[in-house]
């Protein structure tokens, strides 16, 4: 199982612009559940509040009302149920490809052979598995983010939270990421949460697409694509791609924020 | 005729450039090793020239310390200071290290420990510590442990306060990383703080042996006089100005020495820095 939802989650915070102290609201009551095994990305234009849900999903930043819960259970603060791929993957610098998928297992709990081999198995199955001695600035942007996603893997989280995974990388490494985080999802059956600012990334990889506007949730879209989604060269010609994209890009142009409309 | 010299000399300019690009890389020319050895030739002739000129007694110069250098060292009296001066040296900034990086850790990653503590730190690091000496000597005696206080006081702010300023200048998505794989505080101060704030621990660990050196020598002056101190006193005391440029400049030889043994600790357990930073410079 691994199911995460945020239930009416609010944040405000406050923000000192010269003197004065402004109260600022990131998100107004956003609601919504990723179900086991699901990709679900969570779109809208910069400011929308779209990574705060997710730092609050993740534990790093607690919401100001409402609640996170995984499995049903609410969670606080960060655990081992939940992995996070950041944005500019923040590997350790001082650390190979491989003590940095390490030192997530290290940290819970886990020691000795098993440790290695854990490593080793999620650093092959990003395809890194022979440059794994390699320190991060020995590696390009796309296999950084690879040992990111190897690392949060390697946990064996519940539920993977991304960050922007690949908004830092040129456009060709971002397509061949992308196909490659369909396969490794094909394959663990991951409950995926994502952060993404590019259209097309948002209706290729997930089944559902929360749209976001001014801290709130704007709709919750179904991608119609069905699974496996192979080629995903092919995918982009389809019929069900174009209209979902469009729906999408309408959507983020010209709806003005209000009350949240559920498809 | 004269052209003809004038477009050979031209092709060995060339030929000569082109040989000095192949050993030396692109873009390196001139070893700098070679240029600091000329920028020391430069000084010294000139130090030689002017010195010679000046009264023995109010100045000196290159070859008359060197003469000095020979017969301190020669009589065995040079040897056994530097011995006696190095001892509380090495103690007092082993022990600055081993206190003031921990100190800055702490100061640095907790609010707690900044304002509680940060005001000491940053008072210490302008203590006129010349004038504490005498009351130094009333607590710790004339000895060696009071030459290691001074030494210790001297360099540990330096460090502390680097480091200090290292920790504040971590990222915070490094610490984030931490805490998302719910890595306790410890753990986050020892493998994330710790080394991404080497770099600047290395700094202050630097810029402490300057102070050390003055402490030490300052120490020697106001407490027994021993050591380097001692000939630098008893040489000024005699008008014996040659010698007493000896010891001074052991210690400046001794600081640089000590400097490049740094750099090389720095490459040794911080290796991703030196890859990671840019040394590419005009």
């Amino acid at each position: 199982m691994g199911e995460v939802s945020l239930i009416d989650v609010s944040k405000r915070f406050v923000l000192r612009v010269g003197n004065a102290a402004q109260t600022v609201r990131a998100l107004s009551r956003v609601s919504f559940t990723v179900r086991d095994g699901e990709i679900v990305a969570l779109i809208g234009p910069s400011g929308c509040g779209k990574t705060t849900a997710l730092r609050i999903a993740m534990g790093l930043e607690s919401a100001t009302v409402g609640r996170v819960t995984v499995d049903g259970r609410e969670v606080k603060g960060c655990g081992h149920d939940r992995g996070m791929v950041f944005q500019h993957a923040e590997l350790l610098p001082w650390l190979t490809a491989m003590q940095n998928v390490m030192f997530g297992l290290e940290m819970k709990g886990m020691r000795g052979a098993e440790l290695r081999d854990t490593a080793e198995k999620y650093l092959d199955l990003v395809g890194l598995a022979t440059s794994k001695d390699r320190r991060p600035h020995q590696l390009s942007g796309g296999m950084q983010q690879r040992v990111g996603i190897a690392r949060a893997l390697a946990i064996d989280p519940k539920v993977l939270l991304m960050d922007e995974p690949f908004g830092a990388l040129d456009a060709q490494t971002r397509e061949t990421m992308q196909e490659e985080l369909l396969q490794i999802h094909a394959r663990t059956k991951k409950t995926i949460l994502f952060v993404t600012h590019d259209l097309d990334e948002a209706v290729l990889i997930a089944d559902r697409i929360v749209i976001m506007r001014d801290g709130r949730v704007q709709e919750i879209l179904r991608v119609p694509l069905p699974r496996p989604r192979g080629d995903l060269g092919v995918a982009r010609g389809t019929k069900e791609f174009a209209d979902t994209r469009y729906h999408v890009w309408k959507a983020l142009h010209d709806a003005p924020p209000g009350s949240p409309t559920v498809h | 005729m004269a052209q003809i010299v004038d477009s050979k000399a031209e092709v060995e300019g060339a030929t000569l450039e082109g040989v000095a690009d192949l050993a030396g890389g692109p873009r390196r020319g001139v070893p700098r090793w070679v240029i600091t050895l000329c920028s020391l030739a430069i000084l010294l002739a000139l130090w030689e020239w002017f010195g010679r000129d000046i009264n023995p007694v109010f100045g000196s110069y290159p070859s008359a310390i060197a003469v000095a250098f020979w017969d301190l060292a020669q009589s065995g009296k040079l040897g056994e200071a530097m011995i006696q001066s190095l001892q509380p040296f090495v103690v007092g900034y082993a022990l600055a290290i081993m206190f003031g990086v921990p100190l800055g850790l702490v100061i640095g990653r907790y609010r707690v420990a900044e304002a509680a503590l940060g005001i000491y730190v940053t008072a210490g690091y302008a203590m006129p510590l010349v004038a504490l000496v005498p009351l130094l000597v009333l607590w710790l005696g004339l000895g060696f442990a009071v030459k290691a206080a001074v030494v210790f006081l001297m360099s540990v702010f330096p460090i502390c306060i680097n480091t200090w300023l290292g920790v504040t200048a971590v990222p915070k998505s490094l610490i984030e990383v931490g805490k998302s794989f719910v890595a306790p505080n410890s753990v986050i101060l020892r493998r994330i703080v710790l080394p991404a704030t080497l770099p600047y621990i290395m700094a202050g660990i630097r810029l402490a042996v300057g102070r050390a050196v003055v402490a030490m020598v300052i120490a020697e002056f106001f407490t027994t006089i021993s050591g380097l101190g001692a000939i630098i006193i008893n040489s000024a005391n005699n008008f014996d100005t040659a010698t007493m440029f000896v010891p001074i400049v052991v210690l400046m030889v001794l600081a640089i020495g000590l400097n490049s043994l740094i750099g090389l600790v720095e490459r040794w357990v911080a290796p991703w820095q030196a890859e990671i930073a840019g040394r590419d410079r005009e």
